[in-house]
């Protein structure tokens, strides 16, 4: 670099080309940003709109279709919402004057090129995204998806990705409370990392990224700056990850960033201890696109004019550009406005937890973000332009023809055990199965005790969160997607991970409040893809009326793609409800109480299609989706939650992949004790055992309460059945007339497939 | 007298509230310690919590031994204040040479998170008395350094001494040498553990409520001396 490229110089330099193409921008894109300016934009601009208008940062190819959440966002949905989409994290009113804010976010690509670090640092993302919203972090959970088990590359991706989350979420001292882990040959060239991050505050402790007040300062403190992550939102998150040398001629370090824990966990104290002392008036957290998104979306959401001296920024590396400095995704950093007579303040908290902390300008009262660099102007815009304005596309969407060969070709067809011995032996396929085999292998990595409040974690339906000590009011969270479901049918599919992951909340006894998501899918310029993107939005912005809880945040991850081959659409759904006395949460294995009878909530129909069993025994996907009936998962969890509340129900587990024979193995294992399962003589068993309909729960009931429990089952009108008894003297599991396992042959089963792949 | 424990918290300590809470779960009130302090505000006794003290990336509690604390904590054992250190304050009391020994990478080299059986080996040390001898015990243990290992004749000689404490039951989660899970020092007023006895106080929270025996054999250690 000779000359600085100033804003002066850029007025005196009109034709100079700019590589507009090679950061991702479309010629037309281009010449707006030229319009907006009324010249051509410096090279720090150019990277600033690259970076803000890559769509990851402006969701330019999914906006159009968020018309589905206005529509579907009842007044009474919206009054439990504090904070919606737009912020860094949907916030909802959980009672007693707490607010919980949550949200799930992405690091696909990252995760495929480098597993340990791209996972790691989708952890400290998400978890700043949290503290942005001026609350403690309080859990994590990460839905994971991965190629074949057996395949040579998951070996590589899957330990990587465990250990990289662990490692870095371990070391800030929250627990991992739940989750996924799923494999797809879809996922093969392309794994999903999506990481989902809980935390509270108290109501009036809102924090809202905003810079208003003129005078005031802006202060950027955590991690040094450095050269990693340059171009990774544009270039990583887009349309390639081949990697870039954007030709000034000096090495990148790799775009994927590198994370450390130990900063990070000092940073969250030491914004809390601010927050506790009242100085902060705006902040928001350096994620994709560093300071080029903090310092325009901050302007943007307040008055609109800033001031920032680039040059002021600490960095670690000698003879960075103010466009480097701008878009560097270096982890651990905030950027905060404070009151000048707040700085001094400030500076002490920093300085007790060894945080670096900088003022890098203020803000004005004029309408743009001007950043100057040793004097010289080198930014001068607008800043909604940046954050806010960025392009919008209207990509055709079209509902491919093969959806129809799809359907169409169901597992009516596909030959079934039928002999109890053909159940006896597929009941153990199934349960050793990479998908339905226990999970303990990933979870045991994290640590899911810190902070001593955790009352559920993996392997129950949901985790749950003690978050007040006095009153032990605590939250829930589940995260749900059958990608085969989706597939089969995107609109039903979404909705069928919503009433999951609703469920899943239920069965713990919490009460389902808000909804967030992560919005996982292939290319945008593919029509089909398009399609099932829109019919996913629309089905989840649907469902949620339906249910009357309200979307308060999300994420859209596209481009999941090997080649041609998109991914199985992947729509995560994570729920959060709230429970006011954690002491009645409902475990997930039975054994709790002298006496229990098992009952089946919900009706069981012969659905297959996009069942476990069809992909493990027959490697077939095809067919129509369970159906969803949304009244239905409302009634179902209203009465899980008069169950816990009243004592009625001493154990519940959620039917979903596997069915009922996966169901009552995990429960029998999780609570040590055996049990014996009548089927109903009317129903094939094998449907009875491996159908998934959706809508179902076995619970287990003490015997004092039965009479009871199914009375009011009866009364609300929910299908019922007595399905067998918990014997607690026995150590194996009887499902009558069909066979008998001991305890021990299911856990070796179960608990031995992760281990034999991954150590 | 009410007795008072001191919590000391290091950036990047984790398990500080959890070690508090075990404490006043015990009916002793618990004063939080700060790496830079240079006293310990008058405290009966100190428990070392787990966590990754200052990241730990050079090796697991090596730079939090060189904390102002620590000095004082050094004396005040040195002089029989009962110390107790889970986990990474196991590893920082090793490495303070308040206990012999080390922790090193667990042997499949992967972090676990686990509930395990302990078997309480010694029943007279400061922080083990409410336990029945022999008592196995079922608390989480979670770690990426929890290996412990000495040299033959130390083990020997822990071993003769009474100077192990736990020992691991049912699997040994992380390759320890003779499934030692803790120690403790030749009074019996130091002990180190790689378990987390604090995380088992509730058997809501925890595995089981197990773990508080030792925050009230600290209370009868303490309520004894001032007796």
């Amino acid at each position: 670099m000779t000359t600085l490229d100033s804003v002066k110089h850029a007025e005196s330099t009109p034709d100079t080309a700019l590589p507009w193409a090679e950061l991702g921008l479309k010629e037309d894109e281009y010449a707006r940003i030229r319009e907006i300016l009324g010249r051509r934009p410096t090279d720090a601009e150019l990277a600033m709109y690259s970076v803000m208008w890559s769509e990851h940062c402006s969701y330019k190819s999914s906006k159009v279709h968020w018309h589905y959440w206005q529509e579907n966002t009842t007044e009474e949905m919206r009054a439990k919402m504090l904070a919606g989409i737009g912020e860094n994290a949907g916030v909802v009113d959980v009672g007693d004057g707490w607010a919980v804010t949550f949200k799930v976010e992405s690091h696909n690509h990252p995760s495929y090129v480098e597993p340990y670090q791209g996972a790691a640092t989708g952890v400290g993302g998400i978890v700043r995204d949290i503290i942005a919203m001026g609350a403690r972090p309080l859990a994590v959970l990460d839905p994971l998806r991965f190629g074949a088990a057996d395949h040579p590359d998951t070996k590589r991706v899957l330990p990587g990705v465990v250990a990289g989350i662990g490692g870095y979420g371990n070391c800030l001292g929250l627990p991992n409370i739940g989750g996924e882990v799923v494999f797809d040959p879809s996922y093969q060239g392309n794994p999903l990392v999506n990481a989902m991050c809980i935390g509270a505050m108290r109501s009036e402790d809102l924090h809202l990224a905003h810079a208003s007040g003129v005078g005031n300062k802006v202060m950027l403190f955590g991690a040094r700056t450095g050269l990693d992550g340059i171009g990774g939102v544009s270039v990583l998150a887009s349309e390639t990850f081949s990697g870039d040398e954007s030709g000034t001629g000096r090495k990148k370090l790799p775009s994927v960033q590198v994370g450390d824990p130990f900063t990070e966990k000092v940073l969250i104290e030491c914004c809390m201890e601010l927050y506790r002392e009242g100085i902060v008036v705006g902040i928001q957290d350096l994620g994709g696109a560093g300071l080029s998104c903090a310092t325009s979306e901050l302007a943007s959401a307040g008055d609109g004019g800033m001031r920032v001296e680039l040059d002021r920024v600490p960095l670690r590396a000698t003879g960075m550009t103010p466009a480097e400095i701008l878009s560097s995704e270096s982890q651990e950093r905030m950027c905060a406005v404070v009151k000048p007579e707040d700085v001094e303040a400030f500076l002490r908290v920093c300085r007790k937890w060894d945080v670096i902390a900088t003022e890098i300008g203020e803000v004005t009262d004029g309408d743009n973000l001007v950043i100057t660099w040793h004097g010289e102007t080198v930014v001068d815009v607008p800043p909604r332009t940046v954050a806010h304005q960025g392009p919008e596309y209207h990509r055709p969407f079209e509902r491919p023809t093969e959806q129809d060969v799809l359907r169409s070709a169901t597992p009516d067809l596909l030959p079934r055990p039928s002999t109890p011995e053909e159940l006896r032996e597929t009941i153990l396929t199934m349960i050793s199965s990479p998908n339905l085999a226990s999970r303990e292998w990933v979870t045991q990595q994290y640590d899911r005790y810190v902070r001593g409040g955790t009352v559920l974690a993996q392997p129950c339906d949901s985790g749950m969160i003690r978050i007040d000590e006095e009153t032990w009011r605590g939250v829930a969270a589940a995260t749900d997607c059958n990608g085969r479901f989706v597939k089969l049918d995107p609109y039903t599919g979404t909705q069928l991970a919503l009433a999951e992951a609703y469920r899943n909340v239920a069965t713990g006894g919490a009460t389902p409040l808000g909804v967030t998501n992560c919005l996982n899918f292939g290319s945008p310029e593919d029509p089909g893809v398009m399609w099932q993107f829109e019919q996913a939005v629309k089905g989840l912005a649907e469902g949620c009326r339906e249910l009357g809880i309200p979307v308060t945040g999300g994420n859209v991850s596209f481009y999941n793609q090997t080649g041609d081959t998109a991914i199985l659409p992947t729509p995560v759904v994570g729920v959060l409800g709230v429970i006011d006395d954690v002491r009645r949460r409902i475990p997930t294995g039975f054994g709790n109480e002298a006496g229990e009878s098992l009952i089946l909530l919900g009706e069981t129909r012969e659905e297959l299609g996009g069942s476990e069993w069809a992909h493990v025994v027959h490697g077939h996907l095809g067919g129509t989706s369970p159906e969803v009936d949304l009244a239905r998962e409302k009634l179902l969890a209203q009465i899980l939650v008069a169950g816990s509340r009243d004592g009625m129900v001493s154990a519940a587990h959620d039917l979903s992949e596997g069915g009922l024979a996966q169901t009552v193995v995990e429960m029998a294992l999780i609570g040590q004790t055996g049990a014996r399962v009548v089927l109903d003589p009317d129903l094939d068993p094998f449907v009875q055992l491996f159908s998934e309909s959706a809508g179902r729960v076995l619970v287990a009931v003490p015997r004092s309460e039965e009479l009871r429990f199914t009375e009011l089952c009866s009364a609300r009108g929910l299908p019922w059945r007595r399905t067998g008894v918990v014997v607690p003297e026995s150590d194996s599991l009887e499902i009558q007339d069909v066979a008998t396992f001991p305890l021990d042959e299911l856990r070796t089963a179960w608990e031995g497939t992760l281990p034999a792949l991954f150590d | 007298m009410t007795a008072r424990i001191g919590v000391i918290t290091f950036p990047g300590t984790l398990d500080d509230i959890d070690a508090a809470r075990a404490v006043k779960y015990a009916d002793i009130e618990a004063v939080s310690l700060w790496h830079g302090d240079h006293d310990l505000k008058g405290v009966d006794a100190v428990v070392v919590p787990g966590g990754f003290s200052y990241g730990d990336y050079l090796r697991a509690g090596a730079i939090a031994r060189f904390a102002p604390v620590m000095a004082k904590v050094v004396d005040a054992a040195r002089g029989g204040m009962p110390v107790l250190g889970i986990c990474n304050g196991f590893q920082i009391l090793c490495e303070a040479g308040l206990l012999p020994g080390a922790l090193v990478r667990n042997h499949k080299l992967h972090f676990v998170c686990r509930d395990q059986w302990l078997r309480v080996e010694n029943t007279s040390t400061a922080w083990t008395t409410r336990y029945e001898p022999g008592a196995e015990i079922l608390v989480p243990v979670k770690n990426g350094e929890g290996a412990y290992m000495a040299d033959e004749a130390t083990l020997d000689a822990l071993e003769g001494d009474g100077r192990v404490v736990f020992r691991y039951v049912g699997g040994n989660p992380n390759g320890s040498r003779r499934d030692i899970a803790g120690i403790s020092s030749r009074d019996g007023r130091i002990v180190g553990l790689m378990p987390h006895p604090e995380h088992a106080i509730d058997a809501l929270t925890g595995p089981s409520d197990d773990g508080l025996g030792m925050f009230l054999s600290a209370l009868d250690a303490l309520q004894g001396a001032a007796a």
